[in-house]
């Protein structure tokens, strides 16, 4: 029993990615359409081209017929998966799968989410019958649990805290306002980010991503393949995914300053990729900034900066768009927006652009483009702390 | 012997100033406080306090009892037997009984009386949520309380109060009213019902001191009580008692609490009453009900777990009164834009009742690691179905971190959501209620209290939350 991983295996050749945000005039049809389109021109290749495609959505449609009908692909295997926010990610992780496994050629993972549509202030989760007894929290007041428990264990005080945040938010917005497809391509002063009305605990407006539509694909290929579709294709070096007893909310154990399934999933994927020192050897890497606390506590969990330190990392600039490790150059979640089914994908689509020299000069890192770095990471993850899904991709412009 | 084995009262945390209420509306209120049933409490679950408290006295020495009567004019359901909710969330054995009285506040002496002319253990609880529409003497001078009685016979446990009999009268006239699909009551013109009641008053007094062999001099002290405040006010000079025999109603602080009022004021009579106190109980309603107890002297060793005047003490006065009405129904305002509440489903709540109404866990009979919810398989080590139930709403527990979510739905926001390591192990994530804001913190020692967390489509969903520990 083990981890292998597919190193090397497979290949992204073409990928699209819509613009996120408010697509009040845009159905799922339409984003569906683009993000395909893109990704097709992208690759090269023809709808007819693709042999099997894995979609994923959490709730803007059920089956493979949202994306079949949408497209009008002609009776070819479409896999509906579901796995939270990392859903666009599990799109992918299993469509590299199918490649690798030699039963298909050419595949495509596409990932959609509409979430304007239902007139609702943040995210609304689908709605089980139950005893009525779970703790109902919304999305930004569960990962604002993150903040006082991080802050009490590594003697953070409140309003170092809250500069911390602040600091997330402010780069993030800053990498946003240079990325065309962001939801909000504005930089944001940091006394607006302080001082702006608070949702849940510490957590301001600004602390949170941006609740949007949008949609995002990749083109799959074998990797000794892949330079027929491009010249610059992205070879997969891991794919690592950890779902655990999601005890946190019931063990004392659980201190809210961790996910430990983003630990188990780094750790997966970095021996998957070969990595020895992240910080060192990724050029970028797009994390799941749903909330600030979250960013601030991934970059520990996922071996960027030493447990307890990484706040001061980030008030050092360490994870800035010209820093030592740019993470989300394209604004993530919280400027590019997050709809759930495709942000997984519009992680890769930033990889995509930056390892391959494509993003817009005053956004492209220079960790690629001075520091010849080539590998890029991608981490997506659903639920909240101390119950969460999490997902790892490591992707590099060159073999071996 | 037979009589009172056990006692407990519940006063909610919060209190509405009077003035606050002539501040809003340019009339009506008046001096001091009444107590005010959170957003989060009604009827039931109110009395599932009050029967804790009252358990907590007992400290696990209480008979089971043969039955347990919920009484009140708020009852939560009709149609749906309210007492079932106070049943299970005091894990029952299903052998015994639950059922309601309601209708008026009378009916809790229907419950008593059949109590204590019984031979058996029987829990009384009495609960009403009271107000009237704004501006009137009923939402000033009313209250929200519950009190439970354990009634039984020597056999059963000590006798704090030996029942020493009383009577009854009956009499139909029109003084307060209520339609079931009303929120308030209606009376009729005040001076009739004093002229209606007070004869009554002195009939029933009269025959209950001939039925006891006792005389008013023998009295030491009354506890009158009814809905009708100024046939109250005379009720204790037409029965033959000295007015300084009376006991304080509580009025200035709590408010006239309808059914469980009598059972409120005889608490906190019992919780500073010495053996060999003659007790008159007056309840002016649709009629007269006169009983006497006398406290033994096993009174000297019961120890109320929540004293009345403890209670009434720290309650937090800072009700606004537009939260008040907001509370009540009274004021609609615009929730936040988000799905609407939706109501437990019937067959999930049925499956874990131990879990959603006793607060009953599991434990690791290899690890010791306790659960809430109960798992099958245990979050240390693995075990597959080696688990104990364990009870936890009596157990304490502290906070681990916190959160304040002001985007979530309440009718009280923002929300205060807390995760608690319980003392002996136990981790659960809950709602801080009975709290400000600013007292939520890390390392707060927290008590869990039963509430009821909504109400949607008609259903209320009954659970626990957390509650800053008393002192």
């Amino acid at each position: 029993m083990a981890s292998r991983g597919i190193k090397d295996q497979v290949a992204i050749v073409g990928m699209g990615c819509t613009a996120f945000g408010e697509h009040w005039d845009k159905s799922v049809d339409d984003m569906l359409v683009e993000a395909s389109q893109e990704a097709y021109s992208s690759a090269g290749i023809a709808q007819d081209d693709i042999d099997a495609y894995w979609f994923g959505t959490l709730a803007s449609g059920v089956s493979g017929l949202t994306l079949s009908r949408a497209l009008k692909i002609d009776y070819k295997p479409v896999t509906r998966v579901e796995n939270m926010c990392a859903t666009g990610s599990e799109a992918f992780r299993n469509a590299c799968y199918a490649v690798a496994s030699g039963a298909y050629d050419v595949v495509a993972a596409v990932g959609v989410e509409k979430l304007k549509d239902n007139g609702m202030s943040g995210l609304t989760g689908a709605v089980l019958p139950s005893d009525g007894t779970k703790s109902e929290l919304t999305a930004p007041a569960m990962f604002s649990l993150l903040a006082p428990a991080y802050a009490n264990k590594y003697g953070v005080d409140e309003i170092e805290m809250k500069e911390v945040l602040t600091r997330i938010a402010w780069k993030n917005h800053f990498n946003g306002a240079r990325n065309k497809r962001a939801q909000y391509q504005k930089e944001v002063g940091k006394d607006t980010i302080r001082n702006a009305p608070l949702i849940a605990g510490q957590l301001g407006i600004f602390d949170c991503s941006g609740v949007s539509d949008g949609s995002a694909a990749a083109i799959i290929v074998r990797a000794e393949d892949a330079l027929k579709y491009t010249d610059n294709p992205l070879y997969v070096k891991a794919l690592a995914f950890a779902a655990g007893p999601a005890a946190g909310p019931i063990d004392s154990d659980y201190d809210y300053t961790t996910f430990h399934e983003v630990s188990a999933s780094a750790a997966d994927a970095y021996a998957q990729a070969d990595v020895t020192d992240p910080r060192a050897q990724l050029a970028m890497a797009e994390v799941h900034d749903c909330f600030t606390p979250t960013e601030l506590v991934l970059m520990e969990d996922l071996g960027f900066a030493e447990r307890g330190l990484a706040w001061k990392e980030v008030l050092a600039g360490t994870f800035d768009l010209d820093g030592e490790l740019p993470i989300n150059p394209d604004g993530g979640l919280k400027s590019f927006g997050h709809p759930i089914g495709a942000s997984g994908l519009r992680m890769l689509f930033e990889c995509w652009l930056q390892l391959r020299r494509e993003a817009p000069d005053d956004r492209q890192i220079k960790t690629v483009t001075e520091g010849g770095r080539t590998l890029g990471m991608t981490h997506n993850l659903g639920g909240g702390p101390g119950e969460c899904v999490s997902f790892v991709s490591i992707v590099g412009s060159e073999l071996g | 012997m037979r009589g009172i084995i056990g006692y407990g009262a519940y006063v909610p945390h919060h209190r509405l100033k009077r003035s606050a209420i002539s501040a809003a509306l340019g009339y009506g209120g008046g001096k001091g406080t009444r107590a005010v049933a959170g957003h989060d409490e009604d009827a039931t679950s109110m009395a599932v306090e009050a029967s804790r408290s009252l358990l907590a006295s007992l400290d696990g020495s209480a008979p089971t009892p043969s039955s347990v009567l919920f009484a009140s004019a708020t009852p939560p359901y009709l149609d749906k037997t309210n007492a079932n909710v106070i049943h299970a969330a005091l894990d029952l054995p299903r052998a015994v009984f639950a059922g309601d009285v309601g209708g008026s506040p009378r009916s809790v002496n229907a419950a008593l009386r059949g109590a204590l002319e019984g031979s058996r253990p029987s829990l009384i609880v009495a609960s009403d949520v009271r107000t009237g529409r704004p501006g009137s003497a009923d939402e000033s001078a009313l209250g929200d309380a519950a009190a439970a009685w354990l009634i039984g016979s020597e056999q059963d446990a000590p006798v704090i109060a030996e029942w020493l009999g009383g009577a009854s009268v009956t009499a139909e006239f029109l003084d307060r009213w209520r339609l079931p699909e009303w929120n308030y009551s209606r009376v009729w013109e005040e001076r009739f019902g004093e002229h209606a009641y007070l004869p009554l008053v002195a009939e029933a007094a009269a025959a209950a001191f001939q039925q006891c062999s006792l005389d008013p001099a023998d009295v030491d002290i009354a506890v009158v009580t009814g809905l009708h405040a100024r046939a109250v006010r005379g009720a204790a000079r037409a029965a033959g008692v000295d007015s300084t025999k009376i006991a304080d109603g509580l009025t200035a602080t709590v408010g006239n609490t309808g059914s469980s009022h009598a059972g409120l004021i005889l608490a906190s009579v019992l919780d500073d009453a010495d053996p060999g106190l003659t007790i008159m109980v007056i309840h002016l309603a649709d009629g007269c009900d006169v009983g006497f107890l006398r406290t033994t002297d096993a009174i000297s060793e019961y120890s109320n777990a929540n004293p009345v005047a403890a209670q009434i003490s720290s309650g937090n006065d800072e009700l606004s009164y537009n939260a008040f009405l907001t509370w009540r129904g009274f004021l609609d305002r615009e929730p936040p834009r988000r799905p609407d509440p939706t109501p437990p489903a019937a067959p999930p709540s049925f499956r874990n009742e131990d879990w959603k109404y006793a607060f009953i866990g599991s434990r690791d009979r290899g690890s010791g690691a306790i659960h809430l919810p109960p798992q099958r398989v245990s979050v240390k080590g693995g075990a597959v179905d080696d688990m104990e139930r364990v009870p936890m709403a009596n157990v304490p527990g502290t906070i681990a971190t916190f959160t304040i979510d002001r985007l979530a739905y309440s009718l009280a926001p923002p929300t205060i959501a807390v995760v608690i390591d319980f003392d002996g192990g136990g981790r659960f994530n809950c709602q801080l209620t009975d709290a400000r804001p600013d007292q939520a913190a890390i390392g707060l020692r927290v008590q869990m209290t039963f509430r009821r967390m909504l109400t949607a489509d008609g259903v209320h969903n009954y659970f626990w939350k957390a509650k800053p520990l008393s002192p």
